[in-house]
Order: C-alpha cells, then sequence, then structure tokens
C-alpha cells in the first residue's frame, strides 16, 4: 500500500487528533504529522474507520493549526532500530537520539507494542540477587526474573536507593553485572541528571541505555516511553544474552499521561478519574519482564512508583501491586528519623522468594530467619504503640525487650550506609545477633537446628 | 435459515482497540467471527441493523477498514474429551504448549489450534451394558479411555441427542476424531458419535438434578477445614487485597484438596505464578494417590498481559470443562484467580461500547454475571453416571483492599464461604491471612456431620469453642491497647495466652513448611484439642488461684506451638501424647499447689 497523505484534520483535542475520509488505514499504525511550518511530529492511530481516524500525537498537540497540518500514514507499526550499538546512548520516547549523538542504524526493527510471552515458555525465576540491602536480601529478596516496585512518595530517597541497587546488584559469587535500561518519565531534570552522573561515576554508562522523558517533555511521549525501553530491554536479554536490569521511573507520572488522553477520548473513568483499562496497560508493561526457557538473558525490573498523598490505596500502586512480584515500600516516619534506606518491612514482600533463598541459594537458615524476624518486629510495632499510649516505664520487662528489639532493627538492621555493600551472610548474622536478645523458648518460628547452629543469646 | 444459505462474508469498518465493528447482515448474536487478513477470531455481542460489534480476543494492531470479516457459524466453543488432563490453555482453549511449538516465545496472533490433539490414540473400551438396539441419551456412557493413570475418562452422549443406539465400536485404539458409535434419533437420523463433542461455553451444561452437598472438601488447611469448611458442589470466595496471600491460597487448595479434578483459570494473573504452577505440579504427589498432581489437572492461563477479551472467555472455558468432568461423577474443583480481573474485563468491553456505567465504571449487568458465573457450581445428579460436583472458588481482588466495592460486595452476596484475608495478618506474617472474625461459612452444620463421623464427636464444640475465645481475645486486645496489660485479671491475661496459642499453634499454617504444608483432618483436630486442653486446665488452675505467670513459661505452651511442624499427619499419636503429657504437668502443678495451701 502507498504512503498516504491527507490535509483533512477535523479536530485537535489533548493530544488527539481526528482526520477524516481515510480509507484503508491500519489500527496502531504510525504517523507523522507536519504542523505547516516546518516541524513534524509522530503519532499513531488508536481508532480507524474509513470515514475518520484518531490519532494520538506523542509530542502533543500545542499550537497545532488544523488548517495548515498535513498528515501522513506511514503503513508500520511504532518501530525502534536495534543494535549493540544503543548501549551507552540516551534516548527519548520513541527512540530518537537526546544525546546530539546520530540516530541508531539498523536493519533490526521490532515494534515496541510487543507480544505477549506465552506461559508455557517461561521459567520460573530462582536466582537470588544480591542487592547489599539487608531489608531487601534478608527480608524480601530479589531474583533474577522478578519485576519488584519501590513504593515511595515525594521527598524519599527512591532515587538513591534505586541508584544503590543498580551499582550494588550481582549474582552470588558471580561478579557479571546487569546491562540497565533506564526509562525516566516526566521526573526532573535534577533527577534525570542524578542518574545520569550516579552511572557516570560509577563507571557503567556503557552499559546502560537511557530513555528520557522530563516533567516539562510532552506527557503523551510517556505511554509509548516504557514500550521503546522493553523492547530495547527484550533485545539486550534474547538476542544479546544479557541479563537486564529495567529501572523506571516514575509509574505514577505514565499513568497519569494515559488519564490525560484517556479524558480527551471520552473513555468511560473507573477510579479516581483513571480508565477501567488501566490494570490491563500497566500489565502490558510489568508482565514483559521475567526469564524463557532455553534463553541466557533475562529481564529484571524495578519500578519506581510514587504514591500519590503517600496512599499506598491510590489506584497506581494498587494496581501495580496487584501485577509486581511483591513491593519494597519505603516510610516517610523512617526517613524523619534518619534511617536510610527508610525502608518498613511490613507493607514490603517478595512474592519470589520462597524458591530463591535457602540451603542452596542464599542459606539454609534464611527462610526462618526471615520468618522469625518478621514475627518478632511485628510485635514490637504493638508493643511501640503501647508504649506511646501508657509510657514505657508500664511495660513488663518482657514488652520491654521487643521496644529495645524495634529500635535496634530500625537502627541496624533496616538503617545502612549508602555506600554499604553488606553480602547475605553479613545480613543474616546481624539478623542473628538480634534474634539472640530474645529467650530461645521464644523463637518458635526456627527450628530446634537453627537455634543450636546459631543462636548467640545466653539461655 | 440454514448456515450453508446465508451470506457469511461481511468486512470490517470501525477497529476501536478490540472492538470491531463489522458490516455483516444476518450474522447472529454470539456468533464467532473471522477478522481481517490476520483470521483474527472474536465474538459478536451486539447487532444493530446491518451492523455487528465484535469483541476480538487477540490485538486488532494492524487491521484496517475494509478488511473482510466472516460469520463461522457457531458461538464459542469448547472441545471436550480425552487429552485434557495435564494441559495449558488459553482464554479460548487454545493448547499453549503447542502454540509455543509453532510460534515460539511470544503468542503469535491468528493461530486457529484445536484444544485436543488428532493424533493421539486412545485405548476405548466400550461399555460392556451397552448393545445396538438400546436406547441412549444426553450424557450416556458409550465407554470410556484410561486418561491418565488415575482418571478414567468416561465418553458422554452429547447434550441434545436422544435415541437408539445402532452401532458401538469393539475395544480398540482410535484418535478423537474416530467415529466411535452411531446413534438415531427418532426422526430418523443418524448421528455419528466420537470420542469428544463440541459445547458452548456460556450455556451450563444440564444434568437429571441438583442435590444437596454432603461432604466437605478437605483442603488440608485448618483454616479453612476446620473453621471455615467447603462442601464439595459450594461456592466461594477468597478476597483480599494485594500481598494478602490469595494466591497461595488457591494453590494450597488445588494442591492438597481431595477433590478428583482440579482447573486452575489463571485469569488475567500473573505469569511467573502461572509458572509455578506448571513448573511444581508435575514434581508434586497428590496426598490421595501418591500420583502426581499433574494428572488430574488442568490449566486456564490468560495472564494479565494476554487480550482482554480472553480474559472474559477464560473463566466460561474453565467452567464448562469442569462441568464436563462433572457429567462423569467426579469431584471437580475449579479455581479461578481472580473474579475482579473477569470483572474488570467486562468493564473495558462495556466502557468501549458506551454503555452507561453503573458502580465504579462497572456495567449494570456486573451482578446478575457473577450470580449466573457461580450458579454453575454444585453438586448433581448426573444423566448416567451417579453424582458428580463442580465446587467454584474465585479470588476477589478489591481495589484498594476495600471490601465494600462492587465486585467484592455482589460476590459476598451469592457465595456460601467467604474466605476473608487480611492486610493486617499478612503483615505480621501470619498465614494464611484468612480473618476469623470477618470469614464465614454457611457450610458448617453439614461439614458437622462429617467431621463427627469421621473424626471427632468433640469437633463442632471445639470449633465454637475457640471462635469465642479469639473473639474475646480482640475485646481484651482493645482493652490492653488502651491501658495496659496491667489491667487485667490472671484469667483474662490466660485467655490471651490461650488465644496466642490457636493463633500460633492451629492457624497459622506455613505453605513452605514440607511438615505441616497438608495436614490431614486427624492432625488439625488432634493440633485444636492440643491447643483447647492447655487453655482449659490452665483456666481451671488459675480459677484455684495459681498466678499466670507460673503458667506462662511452661515448656509445654513453647511445645505446642511448634508441634504442627514437628510432626506429619502420620503421627498425629504423638500429637495426642502431648496433649497427654500437659495434662500431666499441668496436674502436677495443680497438686504442689493445693499440697503448698494445705500447708499455709
Amino acid at each position: 500500500m502507498s504512503i498516504k497523505e491527507y490535509r483533512t484534520a477535523s479536530e485537535v483535542r489533548g493530544g488527539l487528533i481526528l482526520v477524516r475520509d481515510t480509507p484503508g488505514v491500519a489500527f496502531g499504525d504510525r504517523v507523522r504529522i507536519s504542523d505547516g511550518r516546518g516541524g513534524t511530529r509522530d503519532g499513531q492511530v488508536i481508532r480507524a474507520s474509513n470515514e475518520e481516524v484518531m490519532i494520538l500525537v506523542f509530542e502533543g498537540t500545542d499550537d497545532l493549526d488544523l488548517e495548515a497540518v498535513w498528515v501522513r500514514f506511514l503503513d508500520e507499526p511504532v518501530e525502534i532500530a536495534l543494535s549493540p550499538e544503543i548501549l551507552g546512548r540516551e534516548l527519548n520516547g520513541l527512540g530518537e537520539p537526546r544525546d546530539g549523538r546520530p540516530p541508531i542504524l539498523s536493519h533490526i526493527r521490532r515494534a515496541v507494542g510487543g507480544a505477549a510471552i506465552n506461559p508455557a515458555a517461561r521459567s520460573y525465576p530462582r536466582e537470588f540477587i544480591q542487592t547489599g540491602i539487608s531489608t531487601i536480601d534478608g527480608l524480601n529478596s530479589l531474583v533474577r526474573g522478578q519485576k519488584l516496585p519501590i513504593f515511595s512518595g515525594s521527598g524519599l530517597p527512591h532515587n538513591r536507593l534505586a541508584a544503590q541497587i543498580v551499582r550494588q546488584a550481582k549474582l552470588k559469587d558471580e561478579d557479571s553485572s546487569f546491562s540497565i535500561v533506564f526509562a525516566a518519565m516526566g521526573v526532573s531534570y535534577a533527577d534525570a541528571k542524578f542518574f545520569r552522573d550516579e552511572f557516570a561515576s560509577s563507571g557503567v554508562l556503557r552499559n546502560v541505555v537511557m530513555f528520557v522523558n522530563l516533567a516539562d517533555d510532552p506527557p503523551v511521549e510517556r505511554l509509548t516511553l516504557p514500550r521503546t525501553a522493553l523492547t530495547v530491554a527484550e533485545y539486550l536479554a534474547y538476542d544479546l544474552d544479557r541479563h537486564v536490569l529495567v529501572v523506571m521511573t516514575d509509574m505514577t507520572y505514565y499513568a497519569e499521561a494515559l488519564r490525560e488522553v484517556a479524558t480527551a477520548k471520552g473513555d468511560v473513568p473507573a477510579r479516581k478519574g483513571y480508565p477501567g483499562y488501566l490494570y490491563s496497560d500497566l500489565a502490558e508493561i510489568y508482565e514483559r519482564c521475567g526469564r524463557i526457557h532455553e534463553r541466557h538473558g533475562s529481564i529484571t525490573m524495578m519500578p519506581v512508583v510514587s504514591m500519590p498523598s503517600d496512599d499506598i490505596t491510590h489506584p497506581i500502586p494498587d494496581l501495580t501491586g496487584y501485577i509486581t512480584e511483591g513491593q519494597i515500600v519505603l516510610s516517610r516516619e523512617l526517613h524523619n528519623q534518619g534511617i536510610y534506606p527508610p525502608v518498613h518491612i511490613s507493607p514490603s514482600l517478595s512474592r519470589l522468594m520462597k524458591d530463591g533463598i535457602g540451603k542452596d541459594d542464599t542459606r539454609e537458615d534464611h527462610p526462618k530467619v526471615a520468618a522469625q524476624l518478621y514475627a518478632l518486629y511485628a510485635r514490637a510495632l504493638e508493643t511501640r504503640n503501647l508504649a506511646s499510649i501508657i509510657g514505657a516505664d508500664e511495660l513488663s520487662e518482657r514488652d520491654r525487650r521487643y521496644l529495645k528489639f524495634a529500635d535496634d532493627f530500625d537502627q541496624r538492621f533496616v538503617g545502612q550506609g549508602e555506600a554499604e555493600d553488606r553480602s547475605i551472610e553479613a545480613t543474616l548474622n546481624l539478623a542473628w545477633e538480634l534474634i539472640s536478645a530474645f529467650p530461645r523458648d521464644s523463637l518458635t518460628r526456627l527450628s530446634e537446628t537453627e537455634l543450636a547452629k546459631y543462636y548467640q543469646g545466653n539461655d | 435459515m440454514p448456515m450453508s444459505e446465508r451470506n457469511n462474508q461481511g468486512f470490517v469498518r470501525i477497529i476501536n482497540g478490540p472492538i470491531v465493528t463489522i458490516d455483516l447482515p444476518g450474522i447472529r448474536s454470539g456468533e464467532q467471527v473471522k477478522i481481517g487478513e490476520l483470521g483474527l477470531v472474536g465474538e459478536v455481542i451486539s447487532l444493530n441493523g446491518r451492523e455487528a460489534t465484535v469483541q476480538t480476543y487477540e490485538s486488532t494492531d494492524g487491521v484496517r477498514p475494509g478488511e473482510p470479516a466472516e460469520g463461522l457459524g457457531w458461538p464459542l466453543s469448547v472441545e471436550l474429551g480425552p487429552g485434557l488432563l495435564g494441559g495449558i490453555f488459553d482464554g479460548i482453549q487454545r493448547p499453549l504448549e503447542k502454540i509455543a511449538l509453532q510460534s515460539g516465545d511470544y503468542i503469535r496472533r491468528g493461530l486457529a489450534l484445536p484444544g485436543l490433539d488428532r493424533e493421539r490414540q486412545w485405548a476405548f473400551e466400550p461399555n460392556p451394558e451397552l448393545e445396538p438396539g438400546k436406547p441412549i441419551g444426553p450424557g450416556s456412557v458409550l465407554g470410556s479411555v484410561q486418561e491418565t493413570e488415575t482418571i478414567l475418562h468416561k465418553i458422554l452422549v452429547p447434550p441434545g441427542l436422544e435415541g437408539e443406539l445402532t452401532e458401538l465400536a469393539p475395544a480398540g485404539d482410535y484418535e478423537i476424531e474416530a467415529t466411535i458409535g452411531h446413534l438415531r434419533d427418532r426422526q430418523g437420523h443418524s448421528h455419528r458419535l466420537k470420542l469428544f463433542h463440541r459445547w458452548p461455553v456460556r450455556k451450563p451444561r444440564p444434568y437429571r438434578r441438583r442435590d444437596d452437598g454432603i461432604s466437605p472438601l478437605i483442603t488440608g488447611q485448618r483454616v479453612i477445614d476446620s473453621f471455615f469448611p467447603q462442601l464439595k458442589g459450594g461456592k466461594g470466595a477468597v478476597p483480599g487485597p494485594f500481598g494478602a496471600g490469595k494466591t497461595v491460597v488457591q494453590q494450597q487448595i488445588a494442591r492438597w484438596s481431595n477433590a478428583d479434578i482440579v482447573i486452575y483459570v489463571g485469569c488475567g494473573e500473573r505469569g511467573n505464578e502461572l509458572v509455578d504452577v506448571l513448573e511444581s505440579f508435575p514434581q508434586l504427589e497428590d496426598p490421595y494417590t501418591g500420583r502426581k498432581l499433574m494428572e488430574k489437572t488442568l490449566l486456564v492461563a490468560n495472564t494479565s498481559n494476554m487480550p482482554v477479551v480472553a480474559r472474559e472467555a477464560s473463566i466460561y472455558v474453565g467452567l464448562t470443562m469442569a462441568e464436563y468432568y462433572r457429567d462423569m461423577g467426579y469431584d471437580v474443583v475449579m479455581l479461578a484467580d481472580s473474579t475482579s480481573r473477569w470483572a474488570e474485563a467486562l468493564r473495558e468491553v462495556s466502557g468501549r461500547l458506551g454503555q452507561m456505567p453503573v458502580e465504579e465504571g462497572y456495567p449494570a449487568y456486573l451482578s446478575s454475571r457473577l450470580a449466573a458465573v457461580y450458579e454453575r457450581a454444585g453438586r448433581v445428579e448426573t444423566y448416567d453416571a451417579g453424582p458428580g460436583s463442580v465446587t467454584l472458588i474465585g479470588a476477589v481482588s478489591p481495589p484498594g483492599g476495600d471490601f465494600s466495592e462492587p465486585v467484592t460486595s455482589h460476590t459476598k452476596d451469592i457465595i456460601e464461604t467467604f474466605w476473608a484475608l487480611s492486610k493486617e495478618l499478612a503483615d505480621a506474617r501470619h498465614y494464611p491471612s484468612i480473618d476469623w472474625v470477618t470469614s464465614f461459612s454457611a457450610h458448617v452444620h453439614a461439614a458437622a456431620e462429617w467431621w463427627h463421623k469421621e473424626v471427632d464427636r468433640r469437633w463442632e464444640a471445639r470449633r465454637t469453642q475457640s471462635l469465642a475465645l479469639l473473639a474475646r481475645d480482640a475485646e481484651l486486645s482493645r482493652i490492653v491497647n488502651l491501658v495496659g496489660p496491667e489491667a487485667l485479671s490472671d484469667a483474662q491475661r490466660w485467655q490471651l495466652e490461650g488465644a496466642a496459642l490457636i493463633k500460633e499453634g492451629v492457624l497459622q499454617q506455613s505453605a513452605l513448611d514440607e511438615v505441616d504444608t497438608f495436614c490431614s483432618p486427624q492432625k488439625q483436630f488432634a493440633l485444636l484439642d492440643l491447643a483447647l486442653s492447655i487453655y482449659d486446665k490452665g483456666m481451671t488452675l488459675i480459677e484455684l488461684g495459681v498466678p499466670v505467670s507460673h503458667l506462662q513459661d511452661l515448656p509445654q505452651l513453647a511445645k505446642a506451638r511448634r508441634c504442627k511442624s514437628m510432626y506429619n499427619s502420620d503421627q498425629v499419636a504423638s500429637i495426642t501424647a502431648l496433649t497427654r503429657e500437659t495434662e500431666d504437668a499441668f496436674e502436677a502443678i495443680r497438686l504442689e499447689y493445693a499440697k503448698q495451701h494445705s500447708d499455709d
């Protein structure tokens, strides 16, 4: 089919253009729009009929003149060119250079929309990744092929934590590091710069592909950015056999862009104005991570989700939590006490931890130590609550022990330096040190053998 | 109008995501349609003059207006015959393992693969009671094939056919397409009978009559079996916020329940969790038969990134296969994880059609559709294979963990067993996080009959006593949180201790603990009885004046908490021995105390 060009734009609103009388245009195809003043924009067909086509304009529709607009249907899906040269580059949501260097040229081009992985082709993620952070490694372990988001709030150090994980993440007893795909959506200039400097100073820049859409860039581009980034991640993982860690920040801005466009399209809103398909849409992104049978590479994902007003039940963190395999939740309370990283372990969870830890992966006592720490901390938080009402002096000796444990745990186990890379052994040994403050008989989650081997208390 | 005389060729008019409008006069509502050059399959959901609205099961990227659309003449149907067990199918019953062989790691569009293997030979054994000339009807058993080591697959006359058997094939190896018999109906038409037949998924399969459930579905999970039991043929829901452990509860039921057949529908959930089932079930042993679990299991998978319309279909596809095995006289349990994703698929389609939303964007027909789905569960008398049942257990994923949202609240009105998962319990890593205050079961009395006959006559009394103690615990904990534990009497503190013993020693049960992941009804009762015996004996001592601190640190208490992981289901005698041992210890304390007091 020849490439068609039309001057029949009939309506412009909120990132969308409607074009009349355009027979045979394919749903999902790429569109180039000339603004009549020498500028071009990119778009995608999101509703098609012979009478009228609706186009999503990635650069937004500000400043367009209906009379002057030319629309060209390129007769191809939205694609990105892929080659190993892509490592070390900084691109926008459409895969175009942002670093002033020439565009990527390659005969390998893939549609960014992706396809669903056949569940029968997946293999179950079970290789423990050591991040060097005790609250993650010890209590919410990450494994290769997992998607584990960081739930955060404005002003919390999620970026520093993400950067530390990028720096430190490695397989136990292995040096091979990850290739990083970094996708920034709607972040501030300062945050983007922080990551760029961070990658440069830790010397991983050659191994990073950055996709950047800043807070003042067009929001519609955020809809395609994570898809483009993941297409690159899939190429690195399954064509080039690399282990890829995808860091996406901030999914909240992505979802807000989706809402903006959905509203313009007139979609029926479900919760808080977000469209009913927000879940499916987020799943299309998150589910692209994983492991595939007989493929060497893998995709592990750490999206950052900032919870509006620290509300974990807000649709974005809520739906994310239903798709991802757990979550790391940051706490403002811990942050205000100066504890870094302020990981609140109670609502944090890793669903894939069970098969990545234990005798052959980390250490045989790991599963039960984690369970015991959680149980003690839950009781300790209750006690702390009680103490704030009746005063610590009123507590029994048993309860005062829990109170002290809560403080020790926050300061020593949760808290660690930004440059501190704790091995899993160090994390588990520290856990035993804290656990041993309790009498042996009260540690019902641990087995007799484990207690005999590691318990350091004197009774 | 017979299909052949009807025009079944039309063209595509409008593409709006998965919703495609076609121009094809004469097509029927519910009919399957093949769209475009790729041959994407969809289903007519509404008609308007010449035009029909079609929901497609695959992504419509690249489809153009003007491309052909073809009516296929039948509604969405599944193939029912030997070869289903052990398989994994997508939301419209395409075999995912075969798709992987044909299209690689990603699912290519427009693949039309039948659900059942055409090549495989099955050893057919005709029903010895049948011979030509005998009357047969819907559900009549023509014979059987051994589908897996433990499951005998009965070959049934499809519902809707009735008449006289004119021919029945001898024992031998047949492919599923082979004719194994002929039936002549009242009009004198002859029908070929095969090892399989098709059935439209949105139409419940018929049966002779509906029966009440009588025996509990044993899941090996204490909080379920001993506290909120489910009957075979019942319907239940597991609602819970993310991270509360819905999937683990569902998987535990799939692993350990005493159903003959397990159908696991992963509806809009995580790919990696389905793989967990796929990889672990072929290794795991069925505790009842000693065979591999996969031999009685089949999976329907529509992960969250697979097309949303097929997600809506997946629940019906699963249910129809469940009813088919029920019609052979089996007890089937179907797990749907999650019905919320199914409801959201309804919402998405209804939104694209511009239908008026009622609550949170859901269409007005949400509650009636939900009710119709759950009503397909039940225990029935089949036509020719005795009693059979379908137990349906749906996970519900309420947004923000809010149980008042439409899907949870409508579900709650329909189901009989409600296992409410609690975020607070999950955060404290109390698993399964089934909340004993908000959960309920309408089956306690029916289950009690079974427990009293099979396990122990005190079951219902012990159950009631523990729930009362747990309720008392909740009350007292509120007081403690206000004024501290010192305000409580010794008896009240012992009540807290007793409740803690039930929580830790009975209710908590780790799916990862090799010894305790499955717990037989006998072991369940022994543990419950152990905890309550300690509580009862202790209370007698406290009433005599023994201080509570004297009892709190007894080593038997710690032992009772650990007991569940120390003895497996074959070592119930060790648990009852521990019960006697603690009773003796308490008796010794009583004697010592009485002696001290008589000395005074």
